[in-house]
């Protein structure tokens, strides 16, 4: 099944600056935006996502590629003529405004009758809970609040799309998981579109239909949570979701050798040398000297909670981290020193090239 | 041991100064103030207390005359400078930077470091010359020279609430369908507000207090207060000269109350 795409980018590229000093915020990036997905544009600071939400809203001109809506170029369009809505990482209230006047200013613009308005604006703030404040100015309201308002606001229209600029980084830990499952909610009971940015590799996971990892002003990969979690393409994205051990390898016939001289079965396309990189929670520890396991030793354990890291070294010294589950009883890893054997759950070990 | 900060008040001398200050600031507006009300005719003799010079002030039809023009002058310039400087701001912040703007700030600031007496005399005879081939001898003249005198006094305390105030709301209001001219019309002038209060204010005390220029541009019979009171100089002083300083004072605190009231509501 082939799904409407919503908004693309074409080998979109923005530069700043000038002569020399040319950085290049947005290198060539082309990617398709599927009608109705929760869409999460995932990376470290500075890596472009910012910049690509503002080409897509209209804020910034790109410095060559085009922006598609719904196979129409909107490339040279300015906001305000397009049917996209954006949730500001700052909210960008209008604190001359009262809440009902915030939700409904982008109706107000496009002209609709009061009627019209005063409806729309009751339902938005039906769906976000915030009926009784309707009437206060907005610096009377907590970040929580505030944060509801963006979004009504930015929802009222009725937009193609909605992009949301990291919007859940000013609020608590507890409203953070709060707001996560209502924009979860609202995305679902509006069926909009949303694009969101975040470096928060964990909402990126919960939230999303499909995550476009970001580097360095290119986009990595783009897939769902579970492709990238378990299939990264390369040693950024394998490192920037969650964590994972790295272990230097060179192919040989049937799988790679690593640098303790072990083999490991897995398949893969590539040639020479390359890494070998398998999470945490996939490496079993297993008795010393059991047959086909690599040979490790204890070094020291790391108590989360629910689980336990146990940080071990193979024969030449390279660090393999193992999740294992806390027991309900008695010390939780494996006692220091203790020599061991590790495996990797089948199918779990993963070659990137280097 | 909490750490013992720098005070200015720890200095020696700081009270006779502080005071010293005060004096020299309000005692000669005490002065003023108080011989307003002499019932005598020396602005230096005390004589016992009258109103008659109000009065007299209220009754005579020159100060009646140059009052009106004042204010007309003043308003006009008030008006035509604050939308001036409004426009100069938007221009000078809401964009990105470019060559040469630190020369526009420059230029817009001008009157401010141009000895007034050269820009005074600059004007009479520029002004002369269009006298002479319009033939036009009304008040235009004073208008158009307080306008732009006035400007930057208007520029600086828009600049300045411009320059604080976030971006994003106006990138927020074109991102709701807003066009440039509705953005400005609903978000940056409402928001706005004060600054141009603020310059609207200042502009129109600088254009009531101005004598200078006014003397050098006005065509006879176009005295305002100011250079009605300095004509004044030139005869006998009678305390009517002190009875309209201290209406214009008076004048002058209730603008600022009323600003001061209208900003601090705002916040």
């Amino acid at each position: 099944m082939t799904e409407a795409v919503t908004i693309e980018a074409r080998n979109a590229v923005k530069a700043f600056g000038q002569g020399d000093h040319v950085v290049r915020a947005l290198d060539d990036v082309s990617i398709q935006i599927r009608k109705g997905e929760f869409f999460t544009l995932l990376g470290p600071s500075g890596c472009g996502k910012t910049t690509l939400l503002r080409l897509i809203a209209g804020f910034e001109m790109p410095t060559s590629g085009t922006i598609l809506l719904d196979g129409a170029d909107i490339t040279d369009l300015p906001p305000n003529r397009r049917p996209v809505n954006t949730v500001f990482q700052s909210y960008a209230l209008f604190p001359h405004l009262t809440v009902a006047e915030n939700v409904g200013f982008g109706l107000t613009m496009q002209g609709r009758p009061k009627a019209e308005v005063k409806a729309r604006v009751d339902q938005m703030l039906a769906l976000v809970k915030l009926e009784p404040m309707a009437g206060r100015k907005t610096s009377q309201l907590s970040g929580g609040q505030q944060q509801r308002v963006a979004l009504a606001r930015a929802l009222a229209p009725q937009p193609k799309v909605l992009l949301l600029d990291e919007p859940l980084s000013a609020l608590d830990l507890k409203l953070r998981k709060e707001m996560q499952v209502e924009l979860k909610r609202l995305q679902t009971e509006t069926g909009i579109t949303f694009i969101f940015v975040t470096h928060d590799q964990e909402e990126a996971l919960t939230m999303s239909d499909r995550i476009g990892v970001m580097s360095a002003g290119k986009l990595q990969q783009v897939g769902s949570p579970k492709e990238i979690y378990t299939r990264p393409v390369n040693r950024f994205v394998a490192s920037f979701i969650g964590e994972t051990n790295f272990l230097p390898a060179t192919v040989v016939p049937g799988g790679v050798k690593l640098s303790t001289g072990d083999v490991v079965e897995v398949a893969t396309a590539a040639q020479g040398t390359v890494t070998l990189t398998v999470r945490p929670e996939q490496v079993r520890i297993v008795g010393a000297g059991e047959a086909g396991a690599i040979a490790a030793r204890v070094k020291f354990n790391v108590y989360f909670g629910t689980d336990t890291h146990c940080h071990m070294a193979l024969a030449d010294g390279t660090e393999v981290v193992a999740r294992v589950q806390s027991p309900a009883s008695g010390e939780a890893g494996v006692v220091e020193g203790t020599d061991v054997g590790i495996r990797f759950a089948p199918g779990a070990a993963q070659v990137l090239e280097d | 041991m909490a750490e013992r900060r720098f005070e200015i008040s720890r200095i020696p001398g700081f009270a006779t100064v502080a005071v010293a200050t005060f004096v020299m600031l309000y005692l000669p507006i005490a002065a003023l103030v108080t011989y307003s009300f002499n019932a005598g005719n020396s602005v230096a003799v005390w004589e016992g207390f009258s109103l008659h010079w109000y009065q007299d002030a209220w009754n005579n039809q020159a100060v009646k005359d140059a009052t009106a023009r004042s204010l007309i002058i003043a308003v006009c310039a008030a008006v035509i400078s604050t939308t001036v400087a409004t426009l100069a701001a938007m221009g000078t912040t809401r964009r990105a930077r470019f060559r040469g703007d630190t020369f526009i700030y420059v230029a817009i600031n001008q009157p401010l470091m141009v000895p007034e007496i050269v820009t005074a005399v600059a004007l009479m005879i520029l002004f002369g010359m269009v006298k002479e081939a319009t033939g036009y001898q009304g008040l235009g003249y004073l208008i158009l020279a307080h306008s732009a005198f006035c400007i930057p006094f208007a520029y600086l305390p828009i600049r300045a609430r411009l320059e604080g105030m976030d971006l994003s709301l106006e990138t927020a209001a074109g991102d709701l369908y807003a066009t440039p001219w509705q953005t400005f019309r609903h978000v940056t002038l409402p928001l706005l507000g004060p600054g141009i209060l603020a310059g609207a204010m200042l502009a129109f005390v600088i254009s009531l207090d101005d004598v200078i220029i006014t003397e050098f541009v006005k065509s006879g019979g176009q005295d305002t207060l100011p250079t009605y009171m300095l004509g004044q100089l030139r005869r006998t002083m009678t305390p009517e000269v002190n009875a309209i300083s201290t209406a214009l004072l008076a004048l002058t605190v209730v603008l600022l109350t009323i600003f001061f009231l209208l900003t601090r509501k705002r916040e």
